[in-house]
């Protein structure tokens, strides 16, 4: 039937794909690094630097991406970066979201005191500046991998506490809630077997975008260097140093950031094609 | 006439009062909105009343005092002698069974995540019910829907189908008492029959007692043997159907009947 639905979830259909697509590539490039990355990442060629990618004259077939100035192979790099960029996204992405909703929920649907507590907390959290309060904990604790997902977890739960307490207010409003009581379920039930499928599609949307959020926040803590120890590639340390040899050697900039930017984008149009798909009307 | 049956619902004198947040002052409590004014009536077991009255004068209010999703804030509510004006909502749960309430919006009132088939077990098996999937497609059965539909999400059925859902959860329990809020003023006309030929059976063949909320006289005239006109949140009038129809005592009544186009059925057509 032409009633217009079939085409809009063509289309949702396939921007999940290309999305999803995308990162599937990617996930599957970061596990298998150790085996499908044709050179050691962090190997320097002194005698090799700054060859460029294998469709331009004067490359070595050795490097298909080329080199960087340390003559360190660019794709190699960006395959073990992905791997970093990956983990973040997915523990900072998946704590940012268990934390955050679970504050959400409790104050949107229980109200009374535990909302009022809850609701104070994200006010004077939310007057910190993010980037400030990141900086400044990774100062405190040292770079690496686990402060980092910390400092994302710590600045961005109050976006998902947020969202997900308005949204669990709207749907506490619904007669299935006053329904659930009159067929005698306790709250801690009705808030879990009722509001909580209900406010899942816009969790796992909020989560994807979390995800891109990550990937990013990753790199500009690289790029400033307060990220990972300086011997793991990383796309933002990639971007870093490629920004320094802009002239003389341009892939060492362009390959890490259009990883970044397919991935990032791939994460939100994933967020967005999840929407459309959960909507009940439209499946 | 004479009241052979016991009482099952019994409503004295019930106060209920909300703040109004809309005035509430920065500091202190805000004002309190009368909503229900000293309602008192007895339902006996096995009838049929019916409630109207305008807009906003309270029959919401009371069906939801009632079933206990509100607690009154004066007079008391009896059900089957206990009294449940003030019981917790621990205290309530092994009660809850007994009374339950017919929603008048269904796509509110059923989870659009949960199937047919969930909406109407999960409160079976809340209950301690057994041979909960047999239970389910009686229900079904009893209302008309087919089986099939068990499968289906709210979205997937018609506006009368998820009204007849709503049904089914509601006497799936075997309760004794339902309380209906408007259940056919969001369906069509011929749905609206359906909807009303399938209460008046289960009426009859569950032995149940039911309240209708309405404010579509014609409806209350076909269904219900008692009528209670609420208006300001206090009763107005209460009698039995005929005998309002014939000859509405209160004035305001007689506006409410006046302003709702009633069929005649001395009409001739041609
Ligand atoms: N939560 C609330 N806070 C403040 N006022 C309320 C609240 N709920 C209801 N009221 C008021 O109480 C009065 C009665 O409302 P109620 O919903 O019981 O009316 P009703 O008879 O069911 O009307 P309708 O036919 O429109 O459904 C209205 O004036 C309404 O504005
Ligand atoms: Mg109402």
């Amino acid at each position: 039937m032409a009633d217009g639905r079939g085409t809009i979830r063509r289309r949702a259909g396939l921007r999940l794909w290309l999305a999803g697509g995308w990162l599937a590539l990617l996930a599957l490039a970061a596990i298998l690094a150790p085996w499908i990355a044709p050179a050691d990442p962090l190997a320097q060629d002194l005698l090799g630097g700054r060859l460029p990618p294998i469709w331009v004259r004067g490359a070595d077939p050795q490097y298909l991406l080329g080199t960087d100035s340390l003559g360190r192979d660019v794709l190699s790099r960006i395959l073990w970066g992905a791997r970093i960029a990956l983990i973040v996204a997915a523990l900072a992405g998946t704590a940012t979201a268990l934390i955050g909703a679970t504050l959400g929920l409790l104050a949107g649907f229980l109200r009374g005191w535990v909302d009022l507590l809850i609701s104070r907390l994200i006010d004077i959290w939310m007057a910190f500046p993010p980037v400030l309060f990141s900086i400044l904990l990774i100062a405190v604790t040292g770079p690496g991998l686990g402060p980092i997902i910390l400092a994302i977890v710590v600045i961005d739960w109050t976006r998902f506490a947020r969202v997900v307490r308005a949204e669990a207010m709207a749907q506490g409003a619904m007669d299935y809630v006053a329904s659930a009581r009159v067929a005698g379920r306790g709250r801690i039930g009705t808030m879990l077997r009722e509001i909580l499928p209900n406010v899942v599609p816009t969790i796992v949307v909020l989560l994807t975008l979390e995800m891109g959020i990550s990937v990013i926040v990753e790199a500009i803590l690289s790029f400033v260097n307060l990220s990972i120890s300086t011997d793991q590639p990383t796309w933002g340390g990639m971007i870093a140093e490629g920004r320094t040899s802009i002239h003389q050697a341009w892939w060492v900039l362009v390959f890490p950031l259009i990883a970044l930017f397919l991935t990032v984008l791939s994460f939100s149009q994933l967020g967005e094609g999840l929407k459309d798909r959960f909507d009940p009307v439209l499946r | 006439m004479a009241e052979p049956c016991a009482e099952l619902h019994v409503v004295e004198n019930l106060h209920l009062s909300l703040p109004d947040m809309t005035r509430k002052p920065i500091f202190g409590a805000a004002p309190r909105i009368e909503i229900l004014r000293g309602i008192s009536f007895a339902l006996a077991k096995g009838s049929v009343v019916g409630i109207v009255g305008g807009s906003g004068s309270g029959k919401s209010t009371l069906g939801r005092a009632m079933v206990r999703l509100l607690e009154p804030t004066g007079g008391r509510v009896l059900f089957d002698g206990i009294d449940i004006t003030h019981r917790g909502e621990a205290g309530l749960r092994p009660l809850r069974r007994r009374f339950q309430m017919i929603f008048q919006d269904p796509t509110s009132s059923l989870n659009p995540r949960h199937r047919v088939r969930t909406i109407i077990a999960e409160p079976l098996r809340l209950h301690g019910f057994a041979d909960i999937d047999a239970r389910v497609v009686r229900a079904l059965d009893q209302v008309g829907l087919a089986r099939e539909m068990a499968g289906r999400f709210p979205h997937e059925l018609s506006g009368g189908q998820r009204q007849r859902v709503g049904i089914a959860r509601a006497i799936a329990l075997e309760p004794d008492f339902i309380l209906a809020d408007e259940i056919v003023s969001g369906l069509d006309v011929s749905s609206q029959a359906q909807v009303l030929n399938l209460l008046e059976r289960l009426v009859r063949d569950l032995g149940l007692t039911l309240a209708f909320i309405s404010h579509d006289l014609s409806v209350i005239r076909r269904l219900c043997s008692r009528v209670i006109v609420l208006r300001q949140g206090a009763v107005v009038e209460d009698r039995p159907t005929a005998d309002l129809f014939a000859a509405p005592a209160a004035e305001y009544t007689r506006e409410l009947l006046a302003s709702i186009p009633l069929p005649d059925p001395d009409q001739t057509w041609g």
